[in-house]
């Protein structure tokens, strides 16, 4: 079986983003940039299946700047077989993203599509949903655990509560909660074997898909700041306060 | 505007999250309601007793009964031909299905909005809440997934509205329920406890972080809640996470023990009312959004809490 997995180039996760003076966004000048987090338990997953001998091929997709390359290349260092940029300079939506990934599913029928569950920057939480609803495929969220079988997958869920249990026809989309796995660091070897690893370069337009946005940003502010209160010196003070607020019993 | 507002429940009662998404909702135009479950009469009973809510329709099918997104977006699809404005809390199930019934509508999903500042106009948190985004919809419909602590919950009793049945498809979409492994606690549930005292990976271990959070969570009748440090090192289950990855929450009072206080975790409780901090680390960055500090070795002041309270 085939393996998609879908990857987004993100301000790195211990960077803490500012916002530009002039609101109109997050300043991302000369901020270390990295792979989505929850891509990378995507890739790891794919190619875990691969070791078990599940998976016979893994695709990875970026769609976003030129510079998605090197998130691509990471990829493919970590396992990945090959890969597919879909470059534009545009700040693509969760919907054109979905889009785009439909038409490319389409063209390599893979068996699983595996994406992180949100990227980092946006927070949306929406392509896989979206990819899924497009491809008329079943979907698997939120995953924390993954079980391909010959037609299905079973897909264990981190849902509000507790652990939800479901079994997709294939093909699937999966997306990737935190505790799927631990990624791996690519080794040394495999970051220059990777320079020779196939990545084709397309456009939206290769796919006819329109990615103006369908949000406009109207500004991007700063939240609100919260004080900070006052240190006590004892726990019987702070028993005392608690006690003010009329919470214990 | 007439909007559609899903109803987050357990087939048995309506969860709290929707009387928030009914708040949002209602400052949009005109809220139904819609009910999918399996039986869920007596679900679309309660939601019929929302204030602000004009009329329920509840959709019942064995194919319905878990609530899988592969069912329940064409429903909801369909239904909102005649709406202009598709709204779901932002719980595990609503992020599930409302991006499904966007795509389907081919509309861009507004997710986990903080506020209504006109029919087209919201803001939400990007970047874990580092940011807030205020965004204008150009789609002709919305679909819109509500941060629940961001609203006052509309009032449980005091509506009465219509309940109309939906004759609804058996298709399951492909996807088929095997299992819920519930999370078994006596204590509050974590998004809609008034207290929560939530440790970090200072306990170090599993069992400290149980044998001394558990008994003074008892004591204030909270829910237990952890950093994601805590449970990436296995000492919690991952549904007790708060942060960014994990529940967003906005308690009266948070009590975070042994927390440093990373970006990540901030993000997802610093909208309570009160914080309390205890951390051995007197510049730890949770001092810093915290109300009341206490610097010191919790494994000393924890117990000590416990018994005075």
């Amino acid at each position: 079986m085939k393996l998609l997995v879908a990857v987004k180039r993100v301000i790195d996760f211990n960077v803490k983003p500012r916002v530009k003076m002039d609101g109109s966004g997050v300043d991302l000048m000369n901020v270390k940039m990295s792979m989505n987090p929850f891509d990378e338990i995507a890739v790891e997953e794919a190619i875990r299946l691969k070791e078990k001998g599940v998976a016979t091929e893994i695709v990875a997709v970026s769609i976003g700047p030129a510079k998605a390359q090197e998130t691509l290349r990471t990829a493919l260092a970590m396992g990945a077989d090959r890969a597919i940029l879909v470059q534009t300079d545009e700040e693509v939506e969760p919907l054109a993203v979905a889009k785009i990934l439909a038409k490319i599913a389409e063209e390599e029928q893979p068996g699983l599509f595996i994406l992180g569950k949100q990227a980092i920057d946006d927070d949306n939480n929406a392509t896989g949903q979206m990819l899924a609803a497009l491809l008329g495929w079943p979907q698997g969220t939120f995953a924390s655990k993954v079980e391909p079988a010959s037609d299905n997958v079973t897909v264990t869920r981190e849902v509000d509560g507790g652990l939800e249990t479901v079994r997709l026809k294939l093909p699937a989309v999966v997306t990737t909660d935190l505790r799927l796995n631990e990624p791996r660091y690519a080794s040394l070897p495999n970051i220059m074997k990777a320079k020779s690893k196939p990545l084709a370069t397309k456009s939206p337009a290769d796919y006819g898909v329109d990615v103006a946005r369908r949000l406009e940003t109207v500004k991007v502010a700063e939240p609100p700041k919260r004080q900070g209160g006052i240190k006590v010196g004892s726990v019987d003070e702070l028993v005392e306060r608690l006690h003010g607020m009329g919470i214990s019993k | 505007m007439s909007v559609l507002v899903l109803v987050e429940h357990d087939g048995k009662s309506v969860k709290d999250a929707t009387l928030a998404a009914v708040t949002a909702a209602s400052k949009l135009g005109d809220v139904n309601a819609l009910v999918v479950g399996n039986n869920a009469d007596a679900v679309a009973q309660a939601a019929a007793r929302i204030a602000g809510v004009s009329k329920v329709y509840v959709a019942n099918s064995p194919a319905l009964e878990h609530q899988l997104a592969e069912a329940v977006a064409p429903v909801a699809a369909k239904l909102m031909e005649s709406h202009d404005a598709f709204v779901a809390p932002s719980t595990t199930t609503g992020k599930n299905i409302a991006p499904r019934v966007a795509a389907l509508l081919d509309v861009m999903q507004i997710t986990d909005i903080l506020s209504v500042e006109g029919p087209d106009t919201f803001t939400r948190p990007i970047y874990a809440g580092n940011a807030i985004a205020m965004v204008k919809s150009k789609d002709a419909k919305k679909v819109i997934t509500v941060r629940t602590t961001a609203f006052e919950k509309a009032a449980a009793d005091g509506g009465s509205a219509s309940v109309e049945q939906l004759d609804v498809p058996q298709e399951t979409g492909g996807s088929e329920f095997v299992s819920l492994e519930a999370s078994e606690s006596e204590r509050p549930e974590l998004t809609s406890a008034k207290v929560i005292v939530s440790g970090g990976r200072a306990f170090g271990s599993s069992e400290q972080f149980h044998a001394l959070l558990d008994p003074l969570a008892d004591k204030l009748g909270a829910a237990v809640g952890a950093s994601r440090a805590a449970v990436d090192a296995g000492y919690a289950p991952n549904d007790y996470q708060v942060g960014q990855t994990g529940k967003i929450v906005a308690p009266q009072v948070y009590v975070a023990i042994g927390i440093s206080g990373a970006i990540q975790h901030l993000a997802g409780m610093k909208d309570s009312k009160t914080i309390v901090a205890i951390n051995k680390d007197e510049e730890a960055p949770i001092f810093q959004v915290a109300d009341i500090g206490l610097v010191g070795d919790l494994f000393k002041i924890v117990p000590e809490l416990t018994e005075k309270l």
